[in-house]
């Protein structure tokens, strides 16, 4: 039995050996790739494009799909394409686009993600292949200027800048005591953390209770049963529309009249109308424009290839388009030339003027956060917030 | 720990209407188990199809939330009615098709699990995906989404505080499920305890064979036992409705892991112990929630189950149907 | 010893299910007679060969195994971008699953599959060999690739923290290679608290118990984010940048990168291999006839000495150990996990795979395993539609075929027997209530 067992284990090395040098002789033939010209390229889009949080997504979606119809129609002899992946805000599924991206030569960038989970799951990845990334929506702090990591970039302002903009509309607005809840999720977990330290650090000092539920959590119990003892006047959520409906909906069933607040993952007009009314009068912040803001001809150009008005990040989603289709066009044809121009990148989006830093964050001061609320059918523009 | 401590009342009033429907849901799970020694892990699948029950009988209605009492009692009672006999139905439904082929060939244990795990996804597939593809533009509000995260049920009852204790308040949505919840206990207990019906199903609980000697059909006690357990789990669901108001094709899971851990800490097979154990656990889940936060709450039941399997398998009210289990 | 008659032992039930429904159990008592027939048949062929004709028949399966990859095509062809441009063997190119756009690549597909054979194999050892039913087996497969997420990645808390209290440079992490008996450790010690309380339990309270297991580990690395316990796992956000065995994810990756799965798959073929040939060994062992005791009647077993708690937990360590070593490549591939990736669904198909396989058998677990794997990767169209096929499948193999699909002998003639029970005291209680 031993004999025969050493003997086996001695052939199938060998037979591994033969197989492994034909495989290395096979990359190698491979290696001498020529570098072709930028058209045909592709940059992919990922983010949650079905599911209960895909309406924060799908805009974002929209305003860059338009950035490369307009570009593609206006040249028609050299085309760009973008390839749309469905992670439904899962790292995991959004890790295992990454591996499909990074391996295939035809990708030089990625827009996303959408979410700052995946987009925290997938940056090793897109870093280990090399492949330039620019966010149109994600926000955990911690996203950007990572040792070690080049190729992320995002346009749109980070959850420093938003929970600053939400305590100081506390303490304009009042408020005595806050009830925070976040999702454990890389997103609401973080920006309810940095409005925790803001509410603690600035003056007057707000006093807060907290409390966390999990992703796909649908009873509230113990929640609601919480904010009743601690009776707060403001709830704020921080996570997605998936679990901030049922939740508004237990705590408006339990009688807690305290004012509802959101941050930009709850940027979902469906809340209006998926609550039963529970979400009425909440409001919701956004480092988002709204519509009529936008810079350019933007707006009219998403009306008139959509038919509604662009949704949570439509115009930010178009500009990260932009950066992509402009560095390429503009002749970079690989992921390292494309890296470069975006490093280089400076000009006026339909949102913000675009210049990133060392990190990859635009300039803080040109993030403006707005305020919306949710009213009858959809949201609702109130004002802009200060930061300071 | 403070929090806890200073409102100590209003969690417990809180975590006792809470556990009455875990208690109610765990009455399937025991009668179950004190006849046929089987684990019903599609049991929880069965109270889910009581909520889409309810749920597609208020959309075909256009109930609207906090109706008037006169059309919101009537509505409730409706919603009582079709969500037993959904989850009845399918509750027999499973054991004709998939438990007796097994019952007659005398499959072990671990086989009876995995077709109860089968028929579990079978039933949550169904509901979240292909009822929406096939008929979801019939039913847009239901069926409408894939697999939706959270579907509304309008509330019947308004909460409106109905005794108040110094600091806790006790509402009444609080009062309506307990009540029910112990309505539909003593209905069971009484039926079990009074009935021919009922005898028939202690008698097969204590000895299968000295009862078929006897004259009971063992197969016709089965079938009641199930659909006795279904519709307690569609009194549940309408419970459940009331005070939670939404549902989801994958709620059952959680709420069967729960509703089975408060089974075997009141003793599997006592239908007393399932109300005890309900209310326990309900009441154990808040305080925890309360201590810690709102995500350690399903640790907690598990932990419960654990040590209670491993200290004390018999439960705390020890008995089942028929005899002590050892 | 390979007589048609005793190597097929389910013969009996058959031939009475026959007798009760004579006209369709014609035909299929036929096919069946005929299939059984031939699978003797070529049992008694392959018996018949000199042993050094089945160890080269054998040899050069496995390294057809690990020409796999290629499959369709010659070894050294390229990853098939554009498929007519190499030279392909059809209609093996067929099996591939990167056919058409969107298909995930075939190395990728092989190299879970092969992870999945992995735990198949690990969980046989537990349910199969030792009969204890475990649904919470993800637990072992998470705690694997923690292990080496907690302590190889630079993005790992545990890391960070050993980092600053040491005055270690940033880029410091525990080798992957190290890892490795940090795994072994920490899988076996999990494995021996999930058993030692809990093996006293009957059948399906171990069940139960071994899931609420499960879930407790997925809650613990979901809720160790430092928020509302100590920060051991990141919490939701999970760990990236796990290395693999040149090191961390970066372009320097020669072998191991994040693109290439053909390495990966090589890796956990090999692993598979010397899994197989372990827990075979074991199985022909004191320990694994100590397990056969114990299933078959754990009081007699007890009375010839064999002590039955002791060894069952041998089998959950051993077990444990297998299904770690999985989540172990399995980290180490993806670079990245959460606590989402573990979660009871997968638990619930592990314990699927491997009986509607066939448990007490490699080979039909195995085959359990890469059915579970390839078919929602193969056709596309039917994936969404997964979890309702795979129920389906778990309902009808436990009514129709409950040895599973290829089962082990010994497990056919248990249900068999069982069977053969409840037909002699059905006819009496019939008998009873016809005359009371």
């Amino acid at each position: 039995m031993r004999r025969i067992n050493l003997r086996a284990v001695g052939l199938a090395a060998a037979a591994l050996g033969l197989v492994v040098a034909a495989g290395c002789q096979a990359n190698t033939n491979n290696g001498g790739e020529q570098a072709a010209d930028y058209c045909g390229k592709k940059v992919g889009f990922f983010g949650a494009l079905s599911g209960e949080n895909a309406a924060i997504v799908i805009p974002s979606r929209d305003g860059a799909k338009l950035a490369f119809k307009q570009y593609n129609e206006a040249n028609p002899d050299c085309q760009l394409e973008m390839v749309e992946f469905d992670s439904q805000g899962d790292p995991d599924k959004a890790a295992q686009f990454a591996q499909q991206v990074v391996a295939d030569e035809d990708f030089l960038g990625v827009i996303g993600g959408a979410f700052s989970g995946e987009t925290n799951g997938t940056m090793p990845v897109y870093q280990g292949g090399g492949v330039p990334m620019i966010s149109p929506s994600a926000t955990r702090v911690d996203l950007s200027g990572r040792p070690g990591i080049t190729v992320f970039h995002r346009v749109v302002g980070h959850d420093g800048t938003q929970s600053a903009a939400i305590a100081k509309f506390l303490r304009d607005e009042g408020a005595t005591k806050v009830f925070l809840i976040d999702d454990g999720s890389a997103y609401g977990a973080g920006l309810t953390a940095e409005l925790a330290k803001r509410l603690d650090e600035g003056t007057p000092k707000i006093p807060y209770a907290t409390d966390k539920v999990q992703e796909q959590q649908t009873i509230f119990d113990a929640t609601v049963a919480k904010i009743q003892a601690e009776q707060p006047d403001y709830i704020f959520y921080g996570g997605y529309p998936r679990e901030a409906a049922p939740l508004f909906r237990q705590i408006r069933g339990a009688n807690i009249n305290a004012q509802l607040l959101g941050a930009d993952g709850l940027y979902d007009p469906a809340l209006a109308t998926n609550t039963e009314g529970a979400a009425e009068g909440a409001i919701i912040t956004c480092p988002c424009l709204p519509a009529s803001e936008a810079g350019g001809t933007f707006t009219q150009d998403f009306v008139a290839e959509y038919g509604t008005e662009p949704g949570s990040y439509g115009a930010e989603g178009y500009d990260a388009a932009k950066v992509f289709i402009d560095v390429i066009s503009a002749g970079a044809s690989t992921r390292e030339e494309v890296l470069a121009g975006i490093k280089a990148y400076d000009k006026t989006g339909a949102s913000k003027h675009i210049k990133f830093d060392a990190g990859g964050d635009v300039d803080p001061s040109v993030v403006v956060v707005w305020a919306y609320e949710v009213e009858g059918d959809g949201l609702t523009p109130l004002k802009a917030l200060s930061v300071q | 720990m403070n929090t806890l401590i200073d409102h100590i009342g209003q969690y417990t009033v809180d975590g006792v209407s809470k556990g009455a429907i875990y208690a109610l849901v765990a009455l399937g799970y025991t009668l179950v188990y004190g006849v046929l020694r089987l684990i019903n892990f599609a049991h929880s699948e069965v109270f889910m199809v009581g909520t889409f029950a309810i749920l597609v009988t208020y959309t075909l209605l256009d109930v609207q939330q906090y109706p008037a009492l006169v059309v919101a009692i009537p509505t409730a009672l409706l919603g009582l009615v079709v969500a037993g006999l959904a989850s009845g139905g399918i509750a027999l439904l499973v054991e004709r098709s998939a438990y007796l082929p097994l019952r007659r060939k005398n499959a072990p244990p671990l086989i009876f699990l995995i077709t109860a795990i089968g028929i579990s996804l079978i039933l949550v597939e169904v509901f979240g995906l292909l009822l929406p593809r096939r008929i979801g533009h019939l039913l847009p509000e239901v069926f409408g989404r894939e697999r939706a995260a959270s579907l509304s049920v309008p509330y019947l009852f308004e909460r409106k505080p109905v005794l108040t204790i110094g600091d806790t308040v006790i509402d009444s949505i609080h009062i309506i499920v307990v009540v029910a919840a112990v309505v539909m206990m003593i209905g069971l207990d009484l039926f079990i305890n009074r009935t021919r019906y009922g005898r028939g199903v202690r008698a097969v609980a204590q000895n299968p064979q000295t009862a078929a000697l006897m004259g009971v059909n063992q197969d016709r006690v089965i079938m009641l036992i199930f659909v006795l357990g279904g519709v307690m789990a569609g009194a549940a669901a309408l419970l459940w409705t009331i005070r939670i108001g939404n549902t989801q094709s994958a709620i059952g899971f959680v709420i069967g892991l729960k509703a089975f851990t408060a089974a075997v800490l009141g003793g599997i097979g006592n239908l007393r112990g399932a109300l005890l154990g309900g209310i326990l656990l309900g009441i154990v889940e808040v305080y925890a929630a309360a201590i810690t936060a709102s995500i350690w709450e399903d640790v907690f039941a598990f932990i419960i189950l654990v040590i209670v399997l491993m200290f004390r398998p018999t439960g705390l009210l020890g008995e089942s149907l028929g005899r002590a289990r050892a | 010893m390979t007589t048609p008659e005793t190597s097929t032992p389910v013969e009996s039930a058959p031939r009475h299910a026959a007798a009760e429904a004579p006209a369709e159990g014609n035909v299929l008592r036929r096919l069946n007679q005929q299939r059984r027939n031939a699978q003797a048949a070529i049992r008694q062929r392959w018996e018949a060969l000199p042993k050094w004709q089945r160890v080269i028949a054998v040899l050069a399966f496995i390294v057809f195994l690990y020409y796999l990859p290629w499959l369709g095509y010659l070894p050294g062809g390229a990853p098939p971008r554009n498929p007519v441009a190499n030279l392909q063997i059809p209609p093996f190119h067929l099996i591939r699953t990167d056919l058409g756009s969107g298909g995930s690549p075939w190395a990728a597909v092989l190299f879970t599959c092969a992870l999945y054979v992995m735990v198949a194999i690990g969980l046989n050892v537990v349910i199969g060999l030792a009969g204890l039913l475990d649904l919470g087996y993800i637990g072992f497969f998470a705690v694997g690739a923690y292990s080496v997420a907690i302590f190889g990645s630079v993005d790992s808390p545990v890391v960070q923290a050993l980092q600053e209290r040491f005055g270690l440079s940033q880029d410091w992490a525990i080798g992957w290679a190290l890892c490795i008996p940090i795994a072994i450790v920490l899988t076996s010690v999990s494995g021996v608290i999930l058993g030692w309380p809990t093996l006293r339990l009957r059948g399906d309270y171990l069940a139960i118990v071994t899931l609420g297991f499960g879930e407790i580990i997925r809650i613990a690395a979901r809720n160790l984010n430092g928020q509302s316990g100590p920060n051991v796992t990141n919490g939701p956000r999970g760990i990236s940048a796990i290395p693999g065995p040149e090191g961390p994810p970066s372009p320097d990756n020669q072998i191991f990168g994040l693109t290439d799965a053909k390495p990966w798959y090589w890796l956990a073929l090999t692993l598979v291999i010397l899994m197989v040939l372990g827990v075979r060994r074991l199985e022909h062992s004191r320990v694994g006839r100590s397990w056969l005791a114990i299933r078959e009647d754990e009081d007699a077993a007890a009375v010839m000495g064999v002590h039955g708690f002791k060894f069952k937990l041998w089998a959950f360590a051993i077990g444990a150990v297998l299904g770690g070593t999985s989540g172990f490549l399995f980290a180490s591939r993806y670079a990245y996990i959460d606590p989402n990736q573990f979660d009871l669904q997968l638990s619930i198909l592990f314990v699927a795979m491997v009986v509607i396989g066939g448990s007490g058998n490699m080979v039909g677990v195995s085959i359990g395993a890469i059915l579970l794997v390839y078919l929602p990767e193969r056709f596309r169209d039917l994936d969404e539609w997964r979890m309702l096929y795979f129920g389906l499948a778990m309902v009808l193999i436990m009514i129709l075929r409950p040895q599973g699909l290829i089962p082990s002998r010994r497990r056919a003639r248990e249900l068999a027997d069982r069977a053969e029970e409840v037909r002699g005291g059905r006819h009496r209680a019939e008998e009873a209530t016809i005359n009371a």
